[in-house]
């Protein structure tokens, strides 16, 4: 018999300590098959978050920077503008893209720095065991929220891809889902399409994927994934929120009127 | 030329192809110069970041990935740069940071000060690290150290800080950058560019096992000794005889060794000891010269930082006073003359 | 058979995605845990294999812990 599907070669042979049913192990899956088929592995460069993706070095064989929590998107302008025909990504959480880093990711997206963001948004702040995060639900309890975030005193869950998305160095911005098959195939393809746009010299771009938390959400794994369908998708809805990549390259024309 | 926009020149002599930074007065010479100069420079980059917190990190992408790279503040901004300094330390990474030091704390004022001396020597970031610290006296001093800085920086793989203030900044005097003497530095086997034809990289401070984490901080421990040795640089005025030595840094140096000067004519033993390193300090001299001199008069613009480097250097050995004049003022010569005399003859030293 | 999977159970933490995902039901939970204690899943490959290596099991898995195989038409 064939093999028809394999392990990606480019995840290291290590098991990933993400809890079952992570969509971080999932992503890091998908953007290792996606290196592969564009040939891409040897001229990457990718910059994890403070997070649990932190050790995300353990497990994409490429070259891979740490930057402080929120940084990330600096440290991405640094590397893309002095390398900039190596294809630059940075990973990172809703603290590292909207809460810390909220400043560094808007300007980098303003100034159209030709690297690629993918946003994992599980509306909570993971690592750290559950605090709320600029993205987490009006209602939904976490464990610096513990009655449920109210619109009084924590504000709106913030909308930090449409947000970006006015901004005219900010070329593709797409939210998809993992939570199943056909989302989950959706989901490398709109990574595949940011990372082309990249190679394209496009400008920005970015991926926001609703991923489950089930540890800090207090749910299984399958219920995790119900609950991002039901109810996490009336605020965060899934599709295309900006799609400029049918423009010419050239950072000259991202920002033109 | 103006203090600040040597530094420019230099670093782009030197090799420097990055600038990263933020207006803030009374440095803004120098990322202006660069936003021009930089375009002259192939691969030159120059980004006017949003914040000195989001430049220091555009310095850690640009050294990582290979480039000689500068950054500059003043002193509330370089605090927004902590962090970064303590993640370029704990990566192991080179890059340039220059201080032009105005008054403080919090928002201050925009004169010139020396109040950053334990921000810049003892960390404000986080961690057992150290940064070179090298304190220009005049503006060649200006040229010269911040085209070292660069070689320094590469071969310890380490960042190394100008603490200079806003009067050298503004400073206008003749230079020459033919005094630089590019060092022999070695092929940098940890930057990343792609892992083509070679094992991947990862560049990281975080080291999650504490037997791991204590072994690397020793290994720095033993870079830091090495600096020591090799890197301290100290300037000695007159000290041969001296019964009271002056120690005195960058601007106050300057006016200090007008006082000295003064001083000698008047028929006083004095002396200046000026450091140039601040990190590693000059210790070595301040305790040989304790045999022969016996009162260390420490002078800064500020409430006093640097004494304590100087008391720790004497172990008791000598006396020590303070003069200091923090917010701004920048006092004469003559004024100080007027201190060293009274302690020299308070203290008998006249005999 | 016409295709197959195989799934390392050491590296399945049994968070139940394929099991839910199969459009045959071929993968069950495993009675014996594994080395980290999760009950990985197991392809039930008993008396009527169904299995037509569509992959939708391996494509969700987090752990890219299944391989499909497939006999090749001649």
């Amino acid at each position: 018999m064939k093999k028809v599907y394999e392990r990606p070669k480019l995840l290291k042979d290590a098991i990933m300590h993400y809890c079952p049913g992570c969509g971080h192990s999932i992503v890091t899956k998908l953007i290792a098959e996606v290196l592969e088929e564009m040939n891409l592995a040897d001229r990457t460069i990718c910059i994890p978050p403070a997070g649990c993706a932190v050790l995300t070095y353990n497990y994409l064989d490429v070259d891979t920077s740490e930057a402080a929590h929120g940084r990330a998107c600096a440290v991405a302008t640094g590397i893309k503008r002095v390398l900039p025909d190596r294809l630059v990504f940075t990973y990172q959480g809703d603290g590292d893209m909207a809460a810390i880093g909220t400043a560094e990711t808007i300007h980098a997206a303003n100034r159209g720095e030709c690297f690629t963001t993918i946003f994992m948004n599980n509306a909570v702040y993971g690592m750290t065991g559950g605090q709320m995060a600029p993205t987490t639900l009006v209602g939904q309890k976490t464990t610096t929220s513990p009655f449920g975030r109210t619109v009084k005193n924590e504000g709106a869950p913030i909308p930090i891809s449409e947000m970006i998305a006015i901004l005219g160095g900010a070329v593709y911005i797409e939210r998809t889902t993992v939570t199943s098959v056909s989302a989950v195939k959706n989901t490398k393809r709109a990574i595949k399409k940011a990372f082309t746009a990249q190679v394209d010299g496009l400008g920005f771009t970015l991926v926001e994927v609703l991923s489950p938390c089930p540890t800090n959400w207090k749910m299984t794994p399958l219920k995790a994934c119900r609950w991002i369908e039901e109810e996490m998708t009336k605020a965060y809805p899934l599709g295309v929120l900006k799609d400029e990549t049918a423009r010419t390259p050239g950072r000259e024309a991202a920002n033109a009127d | 030329m103006r203090g600040n926009t040597i530094v420019g020149e230099a670093a782009v002599r030197a090799g420097c192809t990055c600038y990263f930074g933020y207006p803030i007065t009374p440095q803004n010479q120098l990322p202006e110069y660069m936003s021009r100069r930089l375009t002259e420079v192939e691969g030159g980059i120059f980004i006017q970041s949003e914040s000195e917190l989001s430049a220091i990190n555009m310095v850690l992408g640009a050294s990582v990935a290979g480039a000689r790279v500068m950054t500059s503040s003043s002193s509330p901004g370089i605090s927004l740069k902590q962090e970064g300094i303590s993640f370029l330390c704990g990566c192991e990474l080179p890059a340039v940071i220059v201080n032009m030091v105005r008054g403080g704390p919090g928002l201050g004022n925009i004169s010139p000060a020396q109040s950053d001396y334990f921000q810049a020597t003892r960390g404000g970031g986080h961690g057992d690290y150290r940064v070179v610290v090298l304190a220009p006296g005049s503006c060649q001093e200006v040229a010269d150290l911040t085209m070292a800085a660069f070689d320094i920086a590469d071969y310890y793989r380490n960042p190394v800080l100008i603490l200079a203030d806003g009067m050298l900044g503004q400073m206008m005097e003749p230079v020459t950058f033919e005094n630089y003497a590019p060092r022999q530095i070695p092929e940098k086997d940890y930057i990343l560019d792609g892992a083509k034809n070679r094992p991947s990289r990862i560049n990281k401070s975080l080291i999650l096992s504490p037997q791991m984490m204590e072994d690397h901080n020793w290994k720095l421990v033993r870079k830091y000794k090495t600096i020591e040795r090799n890197e301290t640089r100290y300037e000695e005025f007159m000290m041969d005889d001296a019964k009271l030595a002056v120690v005195a840094y960058g601007t106050a140096a300057r006016i200090a060794k007008g006082a000295v000067k003064r001083a000698r004519g008047d028929g006083m033993k004095v002396g200046l000891i000026r450091p140039i390193s601040l990190w590693p300090f000059p210790s070595d001299i301040i305790r040989k010269r304790a045999g022969k001199t016996d009162l260390f008069f420490v002078f800064e613009m500020s409430t006093g930082q640097m004494v304590d480097d100087v008391r720790l250097a004497l172990e008791g050995r000598s006396e020590v006073y303070f003069h200091g004049r923090p917010g701004g003022i920048i006092p004469t010569p003559v004024e100080v003359l007027r201190i060293i005399s009274r302690q020299y003859y308070q203290k008998g030293l006249g005999e | 058979m016409k295709a197959k999977i195989e799934i390392d159970r050491e590296a399945c933490k049994g968070c139940l995605y394929c099991v839910e995902t199969c459009p045959k039901n071929m993968i069950a939970v495993d009675e014996r845990l594994n080395g980290k204690g999760y009950y990985p899943a197991r392809f039930d490959d008993g008396e009527k294999n169904e299995c037509t290596g569509c992959c939708m099991c391996a494509v969700i898995c987090p752990e890219a812990a299944i391989e499909v195989y497939r006999e090749s038409k001649k």
